[in-house]
């Protein structure tokens, strides 16, 4: 088994979108996100001592953030626990399991379309992890960040038609494997 | 010169570029013309336009989220100070 090394110089690049994505899944606030992933990347760097380069450098992040992701839970839900207990019902006859009358409707379309957006968020990031460098940096300006095709030709000092010809292959690369992780 | 880019028939290799182009609303209306005109008769291409097209339709998708270049380039910067105060 080779053995991985870590290079943090990379790691916005390269991991930044994805550990966003996982992060926003998990705690639904962009800031929050932000700030979760900013603190994988700082703790990561404290810890690369402990780092044996058996996983790869994203499993690794991903093992820091989840982690984060914990504590941030547990952050918050020491507060919110003191507001639960002084709920109450107001009469004695109407007393009764209030957490499980008060579930909320399981067949929540809209809640699972949204999971499913989520998801799939993920699957796409873990697809243009997988183009070559210089093709998913390029596809994703064009594609989720929405640059003009000068903007990027300038960036990157290349003419439009070697742009096109980027953009092609990552498309076909992307649908091949949307194709194989999302529609199956 | 002049006479290629006036062809009505156009080979798989440009009809794909077209409809790379206008997934980005970057096709002008000739092109999108000799497009259409390559799809009626190529199944293959018309296999490509779909994928193409879905392909776009996900990736417009809200929950597609990345982080801006501002917050990366901030990012970047104080993990770089953090390695300088560690070596």
């Amino acid at each position: 088994m080779s053995t991985n090394i870590l290079d943090p110089n990379t790691w916005v690049d390269k991991y930044s979108d994805y550990l966003y994505n996982y992060t926003i899944v998990r705690v639904n606030d962009r800031e929050i996100a932000q700030d979760l992933v900013q603190e994988t990347f700082f703790a990561g760097l404290k810890s690369i001592k402990n780092f044996k380069g058996e996983a790869s450098e994203r499993t690794w992040l991903i093992s820091i953030l989840k982690r984060k992701i914990i504590d941030y839970y547990r952050k918050i839900n020491s507060n919110k626990g003191k507001a639960e207990v002084r709920m109450s019902y107001s009469s004695e006859e109407s007393e009764g399991d209030w957490l499980e009358e008060r579930v909320a409707d399981p067949f929540d379309i809209n809640a699972e379309s949204e999971i499913e957006n989520t998801e799939l968020g993920l699957a796409i990031h873990n697809c243009i992890d997988k183009l070559p460098e210089k093709q998913a940096l390029i596809f994703k300006r064009k594609t989720v960040e929405g640059f003009e095709t000068e903007a990027i030709c300038n960036e990157f000092d290349i003419t439009a038609s070697n742009l096109w010809v980027i953009i092609h292959r990552a498309r076909t690369a992307m649908a091949e494997c949307l194709e194989k992780n999302w529609f199956k | 010169m002049s006479n290629e880019k006036n062809k009505i028939f156009v080979s798989c290799g440009e009809a794909n570029h077209y409809c790379d182009k206008n997934q980005y609303r970057e096709a002008s209306l000739w092109e999108k013309i000799k497009l259409n005109i390559h799809l009626i008769y190529c199944k293959a291409c018309r296999k490509y336009s779909a994928k193409n097209n879905r392909l776009s339709d996900l990736m417009k998708n809200p929950k597609v989220y990345t982080l801006d270049q501002s917050t990366k380039n901030d990012l970047k910067e104080q993990l770089k100070q953090k390695l300088a105060e560690k070596s």
